[in-house]
């Protein structure tokens, strides 16, 4: 399938067919000319193509989200009182004055938590509220419940709070080298990597400074506990990873988990913001709820949630790289370090999975890989779509393009030159990762390259571009190919498990449940296609309600990419199970007198069950086959369960196969740069990635698209900033800047690549989209620099840290136009300078 | 007793408190929770209603605003259209339905704000001889909404598609008239006078009450710091605070008059003034915000002042103790402090008619290209008289604690040749004279290089302008912004 948005200048040449005319790269639209749509239909599986499950009620404003929900009648609101300091001691807290604030129902800080203090979601680290030590600068200390949502926030504003304040450790780096970790160090070896380096022909090295991310889903963490008639809780929340955030409500309380049910219909986003940082606000619900006996509700408003929870991790990342005169790796160094915050949270398997990607899709020959998680006193980092990846592959990424200038070679000739690639028997291996796993499906991005060579013209562009740059002084032009590799699995094996739960309801109607949660990545619209496909049915027979721990439990937070990949497969395992046992009964039951229907035929199509074939066919509605099987008392329940063959890692030698497959992609972005400014603009964006075969192709061109994008805000305009004092002082829309509606290229063409199915044997040979799209927009980092470069005619290769806003970009130019002066007046100096 | 139509209903709400907006009137009091709040400071659209003020007889003009900032009480005699009342049962409106078809909805919680901003979209296209949808038009209508989940193709196919469905008749309302019994409608704490006699004796008499019309930066003391609001004055029906005079000299713009509404009459005297008006916020906050509210705030980094300080503007103050007018020049004081005594407002703000041969240029750098706050913004007029820059008046926002000319560097350039020299001097003398800050926006260094490196550009963009003849463009691009004028 393919998307072609055209801005044309003609509006009658909207809505064409799919002549060759339309599938060409359409040419930038300039100026006030009117503009015209054309989405080019899909191809291959359109009936796929099916549209969000929720999509109606989201444009009709019914979709409901926590802060939607009718509340009990006697519901509190929850208002939470954070640190106004990043370190320190916390010597008084007196909530004399919150109690006695208008309207104020209950107050409690960590005295008043009955069970388990520590939240801690994999390693403990995380309390509830402080306890002495303060770690951040928006760390939670005490909650206050109120008649309203205003009179909590006025009432905690009452607060004597003392802190021995001492210096806050802002500085992963220095916090590296003073070993502040909050986990230990891990390294990834093959071969000689010393050896490697010393017999280069070439050395390069480098740093970069990847900066963070915040999720700004546009739903705020929100979550409405109902205390229930034993001593447990009801909980609405919105939630990546409900089953973890129910054990921790359990252990808070101290009680059973069977005490405690968490529903969760919908996200309004998560992008790994909800896997754990959506724990605490429930557990503070869930705690005064139980000793008011009232509902209650927490949502936090936008700058608190901004200040409270953890983002991406910045990354510092240092490499040291020796290759042959082709620019070929031999080996080398790369030195990760990721600023985990405070706390541990999730940051062992995130700089993981910045080791597992600091190759990107390139061999690395013989290397070395560290990665450092350095403690410092901000709020704890945490998953975030990519979930390290990403920050691991920028240091690879601005190898290839270093290598490129050194070399005076195109950046795509060298990323050519190192992809993975069939190991030659005489040669070194060059399709086994630096941690041992073999890369399969080793020919699919060659031939993505080059079909995305083609379709966007690059050689032809890369052309004019230079002849553009040659005659522009101020405004430059850039363009770079990226590739993505992107490993696909949990990273800690026991996660990569999943359940459902299908019903079929009397007259035909089916409801699925699973694991997983919907945060607008389509994944309950997949599920029910599963299922639809599974059963031969319409697939508004189908239907799937919110998860519920207590319908599916002991799942796995919906992360990873995993979604489809897990749930789809339980929901398949669930339906096929059920399509047995009915092809059983209906073996039995129907059509005794002619000896039964055959089973060996069998199969549900269009809403019927189909036995035999050509005249000996019977075709049996659906709804009459589930009528007979009730009647003839036969479940029509079923669960289903899957668990990820074939993946295993072995953390103490660094070694295994921790991805079932691979997803791969790569896009090429065109920038334009006003190097007098540094404001620069993407012109257009082309793009060609796996999925194998898709699930829904419209949902899977909407995560690539809006991975990209989200990507692109990450390495450009989105700016996390801190103070000196470690307050975060980009705690908003006004101050942290996501890309805005003219921040999409003005050419955008984004294809799915077909005919190659995921070699594993995924959901129908399908491949996760959730994350590997976000990387693609490497590519405008690196046409950045691309035409950054050109401003010392592509000589040097220029720094350029992230997020790359205006202001980075025009530091960069101002210093290589230093350099360029420096360089020419050196060169007119030198002795042996002869005139062309 | 706040008396409007939602959705076609006539609603009234009494004991309504002064500092309650739109988005809490809907979700909390009348549990329409179709409209979302993102980040109550007008900054994401999620919350976008779109509000009819009586219009012609075509019906009510209908604008998208964020309800997050938007005063309940200012929904009196209005019609109100939210996410909830655009289906007609079952067939939704072509703004929801090619939201669906363009599969341009992933979690779902921006787009009833980006299918309210579309809903107006398509108002606006279907009431006038439509312009045509460019894409300077969709970045202004769209700007406002932030979505983190599409990447906005499919929002754009959307927008570009509404047309192409079959068209639906004007939500209907319930015909509401604004009580003018009393001239000057007080509700308790909330006052709405309709004539500039009214607010003087308002000002005289509670000299210390806030003044509101947009509300677009004041209500963010209620929305983000809990601050009371409950003593307020509104002046957006002040009939003399929305009138433009236009006179030979120029136009006198009334202090309530609201940049959306300003902003098609600078396209022929200003086209660059009017070109930054539609990176001046968002769509929202343009049909809100008003003239004199962005000069009144004061603010060292607003976007009007330095562009009216670059054009020489003046001011007209009023209040009980009478007018008086005062050069722009003359009104900011210090950070945040003016030349406007507790009891006076703006009633209205000079804008001169260019002189012939006059030029201006108007620049504004940001992170974000739409709905930003400048780090540095420069505007910039002169004229060209015989090869020699004349009456060089340049602006600055974001280089000083308030928006302010830079006399050194125009001093440098008056009188002389645009040549590299004289534009050396310029820069040095700027360094000079303003020292910026740093802050979240960008660094004291970036702005001090930036802002001298626009004085560059201007100095390229008149030589262009110099080579440039009927029949030949000058080749070299100066800019990104294809619509720059």
């Amino acid at each position: 399938m393919r998307t072609l948005t055209r801005l044309s200048h003609s509006p009658d040449t909207a809505r064409g067919g799919e002549s060759a005319a339309d599938q060409r790269p359409n040419q930038r639209n300039q100026g006030d000319a009117p503009l015209a749509r054309e989405t080019v239909a899909p191809q291959g599986g359109a009936n796929n193509a099916r549209a969000h499950e929720s999509a109606t009620k989201h444009v009709t404003g019914r979709a409901a989200y926590i802060d939607d929900i009718a509340p009990p009648t006697g519901v509190v609101h929850v208002a939470v009182g954070l640190s106004p300091v990043a370190y320190g001691r916390l010597t008084r807290l007196d909530l004399d004055e919150v109690r006695r604030a208008p309207g104020v129902v209950d107050v409690i800080c960590l005295a008043d938590v009955p069970g388990h203090t520590d939240i801690g979601p994999v390693f403990p680290g995380d309390p509830i509220f402080v306890d002495e030590t303060i770690s951040y600068l928006g760390q939670c200390l005490f909650a206050v419940a109120a008649e309203s949502h205003r009179a909590a926030r006025l009432a905690v504003k009452q607060a004597t709070v003392e802190i021995d304040e001492r210096p806050a450790s802002l500085d992963p780096v220095a916090a590296a080298e003073r070993e502040e970790f909050v986990r230990p160090t891990h390294v990834h070896e093959r071969g000689d990597w010393q050896g490697a380096l010393e017999a280069a022909p070439h050395v390069l090295e480098g740093t970069q400074f990847v900066g963070g991310q915040e999720h700004f889903y546009l739903e705020g963490q929100a979550c409405l506990a109902v205390p229930s008639e034993d001593e447990g809780v009801m909980v609405y929340t919105s939630n990546q990873h409900p089953s973890e955030t129910q054990k921790l409500v359990a252990e808070v309380l101290g009680i059973p988990f069977h005490a405690v049910t968490m529903e969760m219909r919908r996200m309004g986003g998560g992008f790994g913001g909800k896997e754990t940082q959506a724990s605490p606000w429930a557990c503070i619900a869930a705690l005064i709820a139980r000793r008011t006996g009232r509902a209650a509700k927490v949502r936090l408003p936008r700058a608190e949630d901004s200040r409270a929870t953890g983002k991406r991790h910045p990354f510092h990342n240092r490499y040291r790289l020796g290759f042959d005169d082709q620019g070929v790796l031999a080996g080398g160094d790369i030195r990760l370090i990721g600023d985990c915050g405070y706390s541990p949270d999730l940051s062992e398997a995130i700089v993981d999975r910045a080791m597992f990607h600091a190759d990107n899709a390139y061999s690395l020959g013989d290397a070395r890989v560290t990665g450092q998680r350095a403690r410092t006193h901000t709020a704890s980092n945490t998953a975030f779509r990519g979930f390290g990846g990403p920050q691991g592959m920028m240091i690879i990424e601005r190898a290839m393009d270093d290598i490129a200038r050194h070399l005076g070679e195109d950046p795509l000739t060298i990323r050519r030159r190192n992809l993975y690639r069939a190991q030659r028997p005489d040669a070194a291996p060059r399709d086994i990762t630096h941690y041992g796993q073999r890369v399969e499906q080793l020919t699919l991005l060659h031939e993505l390259i080059a079909r995305l060579e083609q379709s966007s013209d690059y050689w032809t562009r890369r052309r004019e571009i230079t002849a553009f740059n040659a005659q522009s002084p101020i405004i430059k032009k850039g363009l770079a190919l990226t590739p993505v590799k992107f490993g696909i699995s949990f990273t800690a094996q026991h996660l990569n498990q999943a359940g459902a739960l299908l019903h079929v309801y009397t007259d035909g109607s089916v409801l699925i449940n699973h694991g997983g949660t919907e945060m607008g990545q389509g994944l309950h619209t997949k599920v029910c296609q599963v299922v639809a496909r599974e059963l031969g049915l319409d697939l508004e027979r189908v239907r799937i309600s919110a998860t519920r721990t207590d319908k599916v439990p002991n799942t796995s937070p919906t992360a990873a990419s995993s979604g489809a990949d897990l749930n789809g497969q339980a929901a398949r395992d669930a339906a096929s199970k059920l399509r047995e046992r009915l092809f059983d009964f209906a073996a039995e039951h129907f059509e005794r007198d002619a000896g039964g229907l055959d089973r060996e035929t069998m199969r549900l199509e269009g809403g019927e069950l189909i036995a035999g074939l050509g005249e000996a066919e019977t075709r049996l509605p659906w709804g009459e086959l589930v009528q007979a099987a009730y009647i003839g008392r036969i479940s029509l329940s079923e669960k289903g369960f899957y668990a990820t063959p074939l993946i295993h890692y072995d953390r103490a030698t660094g070694r295994g196969r921790p991805f079932y497959y691979y997803a791969f992609g790569a896009a090429v972005s065109e920038v334009e740069v006003d190097t007098l400014s540094g404001e620069y603009r993407v012109s257009r964006a082309d793009i060609l990635h796996d999925v194998g075969d898709s699930l829904n192709p419209a949902i899977d061109i909407g995560q690539i698209e809006g991975g990209f994008i989200q990507g692109m805000g990450w390495l450009t305009s989105e700016e996390l900033v801190w103070n000196e004092a470690g307050r975060l002082v980009s705690d908003g829309p006004a101050t942290y800047k996501i890309p805005a509606f003219g921040d999409l290229p003005e050419t955008f063409n984004v294809e799915l690549l077909q005919g190659h199915p995921n070699s594993q044997a995924s959901i129908y040979r399908s491949k996760a989209v959730g994350e590997p799209p976000f990387m693609l927009a490497i590519s405008v980092w690196s046409a950045l620099r691309d035409a950054l470069a050109s401003l010392t005619d592509y000589r040097v290769s220029p720094a350029l840290d992230t997020p790359a806003t205006p202001e980075r970009v025009l530091m960069a130019a101002e210093a290589l136009r230093r350099e360029r002066t420096t360089a020419d007046a050196e060169h007119d100096e030198s002795p042996d300078h002869a005139p062309a | 007793m706040i008396d409007f139509s939602l959705n076609g209903r006539r609603q009234r709400c009494g004991d309504v408190s002064a500092d309650t907006s739109v988005l809490e009137l809907l979700r909390d009091r009348l549990g329409q929770t179709g409209t979302k709040e993102g980040c109550a400071s007008g900054d994401c659209g999620a919350c976008t209603v779109a509000i009819g003020e009586p219009g012609d007889d075509a019906g009510p003009d209908y604008h998208n605003v964020n309800a997050c900032l938007t005063p309940a009480h200012q929904l009196d005699g209005c019609h109100l259209i939210t996410v909830e009342g655009l289906a007609d049962g079952k067939t939704l409106h072509p703004a929801q339905a090619a939201m669906v078809d363009c599969h341009a909805s992933q979690c779902g919680f921006c787009t009833p704000g980006i299918v309210m901003s579309l809903f107006t979209l398509y108002e606006q296209q279907r009431r006038d001889q439509a312009p045509p949808l460019t894409q300077q038009r969709l970045e202004s209508a769209l700007g406002g909404n932030l979505c983190r989940c599409t990447g906005y193709r499919p929002i754009r196919d959307a927008a570009l598609s509404m047309a192409d469905y079959p068209a639906v008749a004007a939500i209907p309302s319930e015909h509401v008239v604004l009580d003018d019994a009393s001239d000057d409608a007080t509700a308790a704490h909330y006052a709405v006078p309709r004539h500039l006699a009214a607010l003087r004796a308002l000002k005289a008499e509670r000299p210390q009450a806030r003044l509101v019309a947009g509300a677009t930066d004041l209500w963010l003391e209620t929305t983000q710091q809990l601050k009371a609001l409950d003593d307020l004055i509104d002046v957006r029906r002040v009939a003399e605070l929305n009138v433009i005079e236009e006179t030979d000299a120029g136009w006198w713009i009334g202090g309530a008059v609201t940049l959306a509404r300003l902003t098609p009459l600078l396209a022929e005297p200003y086209p660059a003034f009017e070109h930054l008006m539609h990176r001046f916020a968002s769509s929202q906050i343009r049909h809100r915000a008003t003239l004199g509210g962005n000069i009144a705030n004061a603010s060292p980094i607003g976007d009007t002042p330095p562009v009216l300080l670059a054009l020489d503007a003046r001011l007209r103050l009023d209040g009980p103790r009478g007018a008086r007018e005062l050069a722009l020049s003359d009104f900011f004081l210090d950070y945040r402090k003016t030349a406007l005594a507790e009891d006076e407002f703006i009633a209205a703000i000079f804008l001169p008619r260019p002189a012939s041969g006059a030029n201006l240029k108007v620049w504004k750098l940001s992170k974000r290209r739409e709905d930003d706050i400048s780090a540095v913004l420069g505007a910039f007029a002169w004229t060209l008289d015989k090869g020699v820059l004349r009456d060089v008046r340049l602006a600055f926002g974001g280089m000083a604690a308030i928006p302010r000319r830079a006399p050194g560097a125009e001093a440098a350039l008056e009188g002389h040749a645009p040549d590299g020299e004289a534009f050396a001097a310029a820069r040095t003398a700027l360094a000079e004279e303003l020292s910026p800050m740093g802050d979240v926006r960008g660094s004291a260094e970036y702005r001090r290089i930036a802002a001298g490196n626009l004085l560059e550009r201007l100095r390229l963009m008149i030589a262009a302008d110099a080579t440039t003849t009927d029949a030949v463009h000058s080749t070299t691009q100066v800019t990104l912004d294809a619509h720059a004028h």
